[in-house]
C-alpha cells in the first residue's frame, strides 16, 4: 500500500463564484442562441474585444451541457486546406493564453498530436497535410514508425497488427484542455461583463419583421433583439427550420469513452483513421476515446453499442497494453455535420441573424477561434475575414472547403 | 496468518481446500468461493489503499459491486488495473495489491481470448434474485425462450438462507427454481454474468466471467465472453443498492453498508468485526445486527429514527441517534490492512447527549436505492420517490418491466409475488430519509473515490451553480469507478437541501453503459490481429505468395504490389516489369475489382442517372469507361461498363470503392428511385480476372483461346466476347489501362488458378511477366489516367481532370449534373490534372509534396506560403527513363510549359508543367 497521491490527482480547484442566474430582460443588443462552448466564448469576445455586453446567451438546458461537456477535448490546428487551417490555427494561438485572458485554470496541456498512417494513401494524404501545414506556418513534422514509438512507445509500430503503423504526422503544439474549465471559464468571465447566461430557456420561435428578427421566443417568455447569433450546433437546423432557412446540416449521435484511471502510459494523442480510434489520457490519468460517428441521423444523446466495441478493438489493436483497461462510461453528443465537413459561419437570409454551426467532430478545438470570430462578425456586420470562406452560400457558388479529404474521420 | 474473523457454522465457501495469496506482499489464505474482499476481512484486513487526492486510507465498504471504494490492482495472475477486491474470485497464488488511486496497465501483451455470443429470446431476466428467479421461471413454464443473467457465482440475490419460501429454506427454493430451469432446454442460465448495457428493441450486453475463477482453465476457453442478447421483453430484476449516510469521516476503512456485512457473514461465514455499531434509518439494517450477534457480534444499534421497528428483538437500539464523526486507532495503527481503520464513532443521541463507542465495524443503512441503470439506458424515466428516499421507475416502457426491488419493492414477499409464499417478515416500519448528518461539511465525504465531499457540493451551489450536472461536474462526484451508484442520490439530496428545492426539481444525472466496468479486450473480442478487418485474397494469392510477391493493403483486400528477383528492390522490379509490359506482354492480377451485376429492365436508366455519361447508347457486347460523381459533381469512382444484355449492365468499380459504390446504388435505388426495375448483386468474389497487357498480348490469348477470333476487326477495343476453354466459360474484354494492346480475362473464380496457369504457359515464348499494382500505376500515369482516391480527394471534377468528354450533355439529368452549374466550377483557376517533370531529370518528387510558385532566389518566403496544388503520383518511368509525377495544379492546363518550385526536404525542386498524358499521346499502342 501505498499513501502518496498519484501524479494529476490535484486538479485546481474551480473557482468560488462562476455565475449569476438572472430573470431575462425584455430586450438585449445580442442575443446569443446556444449556451455551449461556441455561444459562451462569443459572449467574452464581444464584451472583451468590442466593449458589447448587453447581451443574452439562452441554453435550453444547463449550460456547457451540449458537445462542449462530451467531447474528447483535443485541439490541433493541422488541417488542409488554407481556410481551415487559417482558422485553427488562430484558435490555437488564442488557447496558448487563454488561461490568461480568462483568469481561470483550463488544463491546456500541450502534448502533442499524432495522426497515423497505416496505408500507401495515408501517407500520401499525410505528406501532403505535413507540407500545406509547413507552408502555412502551422509546425507540422512527418515521422517515421521508429520516431513515432519514441513519442509514444506504447504504439505498437510492429509489423504484427492488420494495418501496420507507416509513419505518422506530428503536431507538437496540439493538445488537450478541460472542457467544463474551458466554458466555465469563458461562462464566468462573460457573466463578470455583465452577460445574461440564462439557462432552462429554450428558443421556441422568433419574431419576424421582413427579413429581420426583431423577437426571440422563449420558454422563459419573449425577448426583444438586435442581432441574434445562433450556437446550437446539432440543434442549429431546427433554429433555421423555424426561420425558414435550409441549411445542409445532418446531426449523428458521436460516441465517446473513458477507462478509470491509469498511472501515465500515454504522453500524447494519437488518432488513426484507417484503424479508426483517437485517444489521450487525461491529466488525472484516465484513457480518453473517441472513433467515428453513428451512421443514422438523430437528436438522441447516445449512440449503438458496435460503434463501442469496434472503436475497442481498434484501440488494443493500436494499444496492447490497453487490453484489461477497463471501460468506464459511455455517452454521445450530437455533431452537426456539412457536405463538405467545414463549418458554415456567417449570415442569412435574414439582415441581423448570423449562424454558427456545422462542425461536425471539431467543434471544442474551435472554440476560442470562433467566438473570437464570430464576435467580431456580429459587431462589425460582416463575416470576419477567417470565417468568410465557410458561408451558407458556398454550396450554392460551389466554394467548398472539403475537408473530407482529408481529416475524413478524427476531429 | 489465521483467518481470525471467519465464523464456523456459516457461508458457503469450500472449508476443506486452503488457498494462498498476497496482498501487498504478505500472504494471507481463503478457500475457494472467497472474493480477494471476504477472504482480506477474513483475516482482519480492511484497508486496502489511499485515495486519490487526499491520499487517505480506502477499505472494503460493500460485499459486492456497489462498493465505492475497495479497489485493488491484480498483478498475477495477469495485471489488471481497478478491480473490485469485492468482485474478483480468489483463486491460489493470486498476487494483489493496493492502490492509491490509480491502476496500473501490464507491459506484456495480453493472450488471452476473448469472444462473443449471440441470443435470442423471448423473455431476458436480468438478476437471480428473489424476483428475477420467480420471473424466469414463470416464463419458462409458459414455454419460452428464456436467458436468465446473473452477475454473482451463485443464485440467489440478497437471499442469505434465513428465509422462508413456500415453507422450506430460501436456499432450497433456489435450488429448485435453478434445477427446474437447467432441465429445461429453451432456458438459458449464465451465473457470473453481468448484464452491463441495454439498447432499443430489447438488445443486452452481458459480460461473462469464464476463467479467473478456476485455478486450471481448460485450454481454449475464452476468458471472457460478450453475450448480445436480443429479447422481446426484458425483465429487470437488478434489486437495489443500499444507501450510505453521510457523517464526518464516514470515509474510513472498517466502514461497510449494513447489508454487505450480513452477506459477508452468510456467503462466505465472514464476521466483519467483533465491536459493531449500527447506524440506520432503515429496517433492513436489523435482520444483519441480529445475525451478526448471532454469529457472536457485539451490535449497538444508532436508530436515526425516534422509534426502533418492529425487527429490532432485543438488540440494543440508541435512537434518534446521529454519528458525529469517527476516529481511527490511536497513534495509527501501522500493521498492514489496519492503517486509519475506524476505531470509535463519536455519537449524539435523540436527547442531545454526546459520547462515544469503541467499535471495529461502523455498519451504515440509509436506506435503498433501486438498481435502475439498465432500465434507464433505455429512457425509461425515473421519479423522486419521497418514501424510499430514491429514484426509481416512473412508468413502463414497452417491451421492458421492472420488478422486485429494482422497482423499489423491498419486502420479500412482495418480490416473490402471488404465485409464491414468503415466510413471516417484520413488518416494515417507514425509513427515514437522511442524507447526512450536521458536522464538518469537509471531512463529510459523498464521493469517498473521488475525496469528494459536503462542502464541495456546497461551495458548487455557492458558485452559482443550480443543475445536478454542475454539481456533479464541479465536485466530480459519481464519476469515479463506481459511477456513483450509492451516493448519486445522495449528492442530488444534499445539492436540493442546499438550494432548497425538491430532489424531483433537481433531478439525477444520467445513467450511462456500462453498469459496471469491462475489460477493453473482451469488448474488442476476437476482432484482434489478423482478425481485426478480414483479410481478402484473390483466387491465386498462393501463386503470388509462391513467387515472392510483396503485398499492399488495398482496402482489405492483399494485392500483389510487385514481384522482386534476387537483388531487386521495387524500384528495379518495378522498371523491368513495365519494360516487359511496353515492349512484350505483362499478367495481373486484377481480380479485386469491384464488380456489380445489375439486372432488370430499367438497369440502363439507373446507370444513366449514376454515371455522368450516357450508358443507356452502350451497345450489347461493347464497353464504355464511365465516371460518377457525388451530388456535390466531385468523383467518387470510375470504371468500365459492359453491356451483357439490353437489361443487364456488368459495373466494374475501383477495388477500394467496390463497397462503397455498391452502397451508394443501392442508397439511390432505394431511398429515391424504389419504382425502377432493377436489382443489384456483387460478384466481385465470383470472377477472377487477368489483364494480359502488352504488343504480345493477341498471340498469348490467341493461343489460349482458339475459339476467339482475337484480330481487331473481330475484336475491336472496348468490346468483349465470350468464349469457352475445356468447357468453361470465359469473358474477355479488350479493356487498356496502360495504353498497351490488353485483354482481360474473366472467368469463375473457381477456375482461376488453372486459368492463371494457362495464361502463363500461353505466354511463356513470349517472356510474359507477372507484374504488380505499382507497375500497373505507372503504366497508367504515364498514360495521364487517374487513379480515383489518389489522384483525386474528393474536390475534383470530371472536367478537372481533363475528362469532360465524359460528361454528357444530352441526358436531362443524373447526379452530379446540378453542381456542375455551380459558378466555381467554371472557375479557370480551379485544380487540374497535369503533368509534371523535375527540370533535373533525376529526383523523384515525393507524393504529397506542395507546388508553389518559382522562387526566383531559390528561396522559400516565410509563411503563408501560397500553395499551387500537391503531386499525386509520382515514380520513375522506364518508357521515359526519368521520374515524373501528376498533380493537381491551379489553372494547370493553361500553365503547360511553366517551371514551378516543389519544397521537399528543405530544398526546392523546379519541375516542369506538362500534359498529363506523357507515353503515346496519340494512342497509337492500344491495337497492337
Amino acid at each position: 500500500m501505498t499513501s502518496a497521491t498519484p501524479p494529476g490527482a490535484h486538479l485546481p480547484e474551480h473557482g468560488d463564484f462562476l455565475w449569476r442566474n438572472p430573470e431575462p430582460k425584455k430586450s438585449y443588443d445580442v442575443v446569443i442562441v446556444g449556451g455551449g462552448g461556441h455561444g459562451l466564448a462569443t459572449a467574452h469576445y464581444l464584451a472583451k474585444n468590442h466593449g458589447i455586453t448587453n447581451v443574452a446567451v439562452l441554453e435550453k438546458g444547463w449550460l456547457a451541457g451540449g458537445n462542449m461537456a462530451r467531447n474528447t477535448t483535443l485541439i490541433r490546428s493541422n488541417y488542409l486546406w488554407d481556410e481551415s487551417a487559417a482558422i485553427y490555427e488562430h484558435s490555437l494561438k488564442l488557447w496558448e493564453g487563454l488561461e490568461d485572458d480568462l483568469g481561470y485554470p483550463i488544463l491546456f496541456s500541450q502534448r502533442g498530436v499524432l495522426n497515423l498512417a497505416h496505408t500507401e494513401q495515408d501517407v500520401r494524404d499525410s505528406v501532403r497535410r505535413v507540407e500545406a501545414n509547413k507552408l502555412n506556418g502551422v509546425d507540422a513534422e512527418w515521422l517515421t514508425p521508429d520516431e513515432v514509438a519514441k513519442i509514444c512507445p506504447i504504439v505498437n509500430v510492429s509489423g504484427d497488427i492488420r494495418y501496420p503503423v507507416q509513419g505518422a504526422t506530428y503536431q507538437p503544439r496540439a493538445g488537450i484542455a478541460k472542457h467544463d474549465w474551458v466554458a466555465w471559464g469563458f461562462a464566468r468571465k462573460a457573466d463578470e461583463a455583465g452577460i445574461d447566461l440564462i439557462q432552462d430557456c429554450e428558443v421556441t420561435g422568433f419574431v419576424t419583421d421582413g427579413d429581420t428578427v426583431t423577437g426571440v421566443c422563449t420558454t422563459r417568455g419573449d425577448i426583444a433583439c438586435g442581432t441574434v447569433a445562433l450556437c446550437a450546433a446539432g440543434h442549429t437546423s431546427v433554429l433555421l427550420d423555424m426561420l425558414g432557412v435550409p441549411a445542409p446540416l445532418s446531426s449523428h449521435p458521436l460516441q465517446a469513452l473513458v477507462s478509470e484511471l491509469l498511472e501515465p502510459v500515454h504522453p500524447t494523442i494519437v488518432m488513426s483513421n484507417q484503424v479508426h480510434v483517437y485517444v489521450s489520457q487525461a491529466h488525472k490519468g484516465e484513457l480518453v476515446m473517441g472513433a467515428g460517428v453513428d451512421s443514422y441521423n438523430g437528436y438522441g444523446q447516445r449512440g449503438a453499442f458496435h460503434i463501442i466495441e469496434r472503436q475497442m478493438a481498434a484501440a488494443v489493436e493500436l494499444f496492447p497494453v490497453f487490453a484489461r483497461a477497463h471501460l468506464l462510461r459511455t455517452w454521445a453528443g450530437i455533431v452537426d455535420t456539412t457536405p463538405d465537413a467545414s463549418p458554415i459561419v456567417g449570415h442569412t437570409p435574414y439582415r441581423n441573424v448570423y449562424v454558427n454551426s456545422g462542425w461536425g467532430t471539431g467543434g471544442f478545438k474551435a472554440t476560442p477561434g470562433i467566438g473570437w470570430c464570430l464576435a467580431d462578425t456580429v459587431a462589425h456586420g460582416r463575416p470576419h475575414e477567417y470565417v468568410a470562406p465557410f458561408a451558407l452560400d458556398r454550396f450554392v457558388t460551389g466554394a467548398l472547403v472539403d475537408e473530407h479529404g482529408a481529416a475524413a474521420v478524427a476531429h | 496468518m489465521s483467518s481470525d474473523f471467519r465464523v464456523e457454522g456459516y457461508g458457503r465457501v469450500d472449508r476443506d481446500q486452503t488457498l494462498t495469496f498476497t496482498f501487498d506482499g504478505r500472504t494471507y489464505t481463503g478457500h475457494p468461493g472467497d472474493t480477494i474482499a471476504s477472504a482480506l476481512l477474513a483475516n482482519g484486513v480492511h484497508t486496502l489503499g489511499s485515495s486519490v487526492k487526499l491520499g487517505r486510507p480506502r477499505g472494503i465498504g460493500a460485499s459486492w459491486t456497489e462498493d465505492a471504494t475497495g479497489l485493488i490492482q491484480v498483478e498475477e495472475p495477469f495485471p489488471e488495473p481497478m478491480l473490485l477486491a469485492t468482485a474478483v474470485e480468489l483463486v491460489d497464488g493470486m498476487v494483489v495489491r493496493g492502490l492509491n488511486g490509480q491502476g496500473r496497465l501490464a507491459q506484456i501483451p495480453d493472450t488471452a481470448r476473448y469472444d462473443r455470443k449471440y441470443h435470442h429470446v423471448d423473455t431476458l431476466v436480468i438478476g437471480a434474485g428473489p424476483a428475477g428467479l420467480v420471473a424466469a421461471r414463470a416464463a419458462a413454464r409458459r414455454g419460452e425462450r428464456v436467458a436468465l443473467l446473473d452477475d454473482r457465482a451463485e443464485a440467489g440475490g440478497s437471499l442469505t438462507g434465513t428465509e422462508t419460501i413456500d415453507g422450506r429454506p430460501s436456499r432450497d427454493f433456489v435450488a429448485e427454481v435453478t434445477t427446474e430451469l437447467a432441465g429445461n432446454a429453451q432456458v438459458v442460465h449464465l451465473p457470473r454474468t453481468t448484464a452491463f448495457g441495454h439498447y432499443d428493441d430489447g438488445f443486452v450486453l452481458a459480460l461473462e466471467r469464464r476463467t479467473d475463477h478456476l485455478s486450471d482453465p481448460p485450454a481454449g476457453r475464452s476468458r471472457q465472453r460478450v453475450h448480445r442478447v436480443r429479447a422481446k421483453k426484458v425483465v429487470v430484476a437488478t434489486g437495489a443498492h443500499e444507501r450510505p449516510i453521510v457523517f464526518a469521516d464516514n470515509d474510513r476503512p472498517g466502514i461497510l453498508l449494513a447489508a454487505s456485512a450480513r452477506d459477508l457473514l452468510h456467503r462466505y461465514g465472514v464476521l466483519a468485526g467483533r465491536e459493531i455499531v449500527v447506524f440506520t434509518s432503515d429496517d433492513a439494517a436489523y435482520a444483519a445486527a441480529l445475525d451478526l450477534v448471532a454469529a457472536g457480534a457485539k451490535v449497538t444499534v444508532l436508530e436515526v429514527r425516534a422509534q426502533a421497528p418492529a425487527g429490532a428483538g432485543d438488540l440494543h437500539v440508541i435512537t434518534g441517534a446521529r454519528v458525529l464523526s469517527t476516529r481511527a486507532v490511536l497513534p495509527a495503527d501501522e500493521t498492514v490492512g489496519n492503517h486509519g481503520r475506524i476505531a470509535s464513532v463519536a455519537v449524539m443521541d435523540g436527547g442531545g447527549h454526546e459520547f462515544g463507542l469503541t467499535c471495529d465495524l461502523l455498519l451504515v443503512s440509509g436506506g435503498w436505492n433501486p438498481t435502475a441503470h439498465l432500465f434507464s439506458h433505455v429512457r425509461g424515466p425515473l421519479a423522486y420517490d419521497e418514501a424510499l428516499g430514491a429514484f426509481r421507475p416512473a412508468r413502463s416502457v414497452p417491451g421492458v418491466e421492472v420488478v422486485g426491488a429494482a422497482d423499489g419493492v423491498l419486502d420479500l414477499a412482495g418480490c416473490l409475488g402471488p404465485e409464491v409464499t414468503a415466510g413471516d417478515e417484520p413488518e416494515r416500519t417507514p425509513g427515514e430519509v437522511i442524507w447526512r448528518v450536521p458536522g464538518a461539511t469537509d471531512r463529510q465525504f459523498v464521493d469517498v473515490q473521488r475525496d469528494a465531499t459536503v462542502a464541495d457540493i456546497a461551495r458548487a451551489v455557492g458558485a452559482g451553480l443550480r443543475s445536478v450536472e454542475h454539481v456533479k461536474r464541479y465536485t466530480t462526484i459519481g464519476t469515479a469507478h463506481d459511477q456513483g451508484k450509492t451516493t448519486g442520490v445522495i449528492a442530488a439530496g444534499i445539492a436540493a437541501e442546499l438550494l432548497g428545492t425538491g430532489v424531483q426539481d433537481l433531478g439525477t444525472t444520467t445513467f450511462r453503459p456500462p453498469y459496471t466496468p469491462v475489460a477493453f479486450a473482451a469488448l474488442a473480442g476476437r476482432e484482434r490481429g489478423e482478425l481485426f478487418d478480414p483479410v481478402r485474397t484473390t483466387a491465386v494469392h498462393d501463386w503470388h505468395v509462391a513467387h515472392g510477391a510483396v503485398f499492399e493493403d488495398v482496402g482489405q483486400w492483399k494485392r500483389a504490389r510487385h514481384y522482386p528477383q534476387p537483388g531487386e528492390d521495387m524500384e528495379a522490379a518495378v522498371l523491368r516489369e513495365c519494360t516487359a509490359v511496353r515492349g512484350g506482354v505483362g499478367i495481373l492480377d486484377g481480380s479485386t475489382l469491384g464488380k456489380i451485376d445489375v439486372q432488370g429492365p430499367d438497369s440502363a436508366v439507373l446507370l444513366d442517372r449514376l454515371y455522368t455519361n450516357m450508358m443507356s447508347s452502350l451497345k450489347v457486347g461493347s464497353v464504355r469507361y464511365g465516371v460518377m460523381c457525388g451530388v456535390d459533381g466531385m468523383v467518387i469512382d470510375d470504371g468500365t461498363v459492359l453491356r451483357l444484355a439490353d437489361d443487364r449492365f456488368m459495373v466494374i468499380t475501383t477495388t477500394g470503392g467496390a463497397a462503397k459504390i455498391l452502397d451508394w446504388m443501392e442508397e439511390w435505388v432505394q431511398t429515391e428511385w424504389p419504382g425502377l426495375r432493377v436489382h443489384l448483386a456483387s460478384v466481385t468474389e465470383q470472377w477472377a480476372v487477368f489483364p494480359v497487357v502488352g504488343p504480345r498480348s493477341r498471340e498469348v490469348i490467341g493461343a489460349v483461346f482458339p475459339g476467339l477470333d482475337v484480330a481487331n476487326a473481330a475484336f475491336p477495343f472496348m468490346t468483349w466476347r465470350d468464349t469457352v476453354l475445356d468447357g468453361v466459360p470465359v469473358r474477355v474484354a479488350r479493356i487498356s489501362f496502360s495504353g498497351e494492346l490488353a485483354y482481360e480475362v474473366n472467368v469463375n473464380a473457381w477456375y482461376a488458378p488453372a486459368m492463371w496457369e494457362r495464361l502463363l504457359e500461353a505466354g511463356a515464348p513470349h517472356g510474359i511477366t507477372p507484374y504488380g499494382t505499382e507497375t500497373m500505376h505507372v503504366l497508367r500515369a504515364e498514360k495521364g489516367y487517374p487513379i480515383i482516391g489518389q489522384d483525386t480527394d474528393g474536390t475534383v471534377t470530371p472536367h478537372d481532370l481533363g475528362m469532360a468528354w465524359a460528361v454528357s450533355k444530352k441526358k436531362p439529368d443524373f447526379v452530379g449534373k446540378r453542381s456542375f452549374a455551380r459558378p466555381l466550377n467554371a472557375d479557370p483557376l480551379r485544380k487540374q490534372l497535369v503533368g509534371l517533370l523535375p527540370t533535373d531529370s533525376t529526383t523523384k518528387l515525393p507524393e504529397g509534396s506542395q507546388i508553389v510558385e518559382l522562387c526566383d532566389d531559390g528561396v522559400l518566403p516565410a509563411p503563408p506560403v501560397p500553395m499551387l496544388g500537391h503531386v499525386t503520383s509520382s515514380y520513375r518511368s522506364a518508357a521515359l527513363g526519368r521520374p515524373f509525377a501528376l498533380a493537381l495544379l491551379k489553372g494547370g492546363r493553361e500553365r503547360v510549359g511553366d517551371i514551378v518550385h516543389v519544397p521537399v526536404g528543405g530544398q526546392l525542386v523546379a519541375a516542369q508543367i506538362t500534359s498529363s498524358v506523357l507515353v503515346d499521346p496519340e494512342g497509337a499502342r492500344r491495337d497492337g
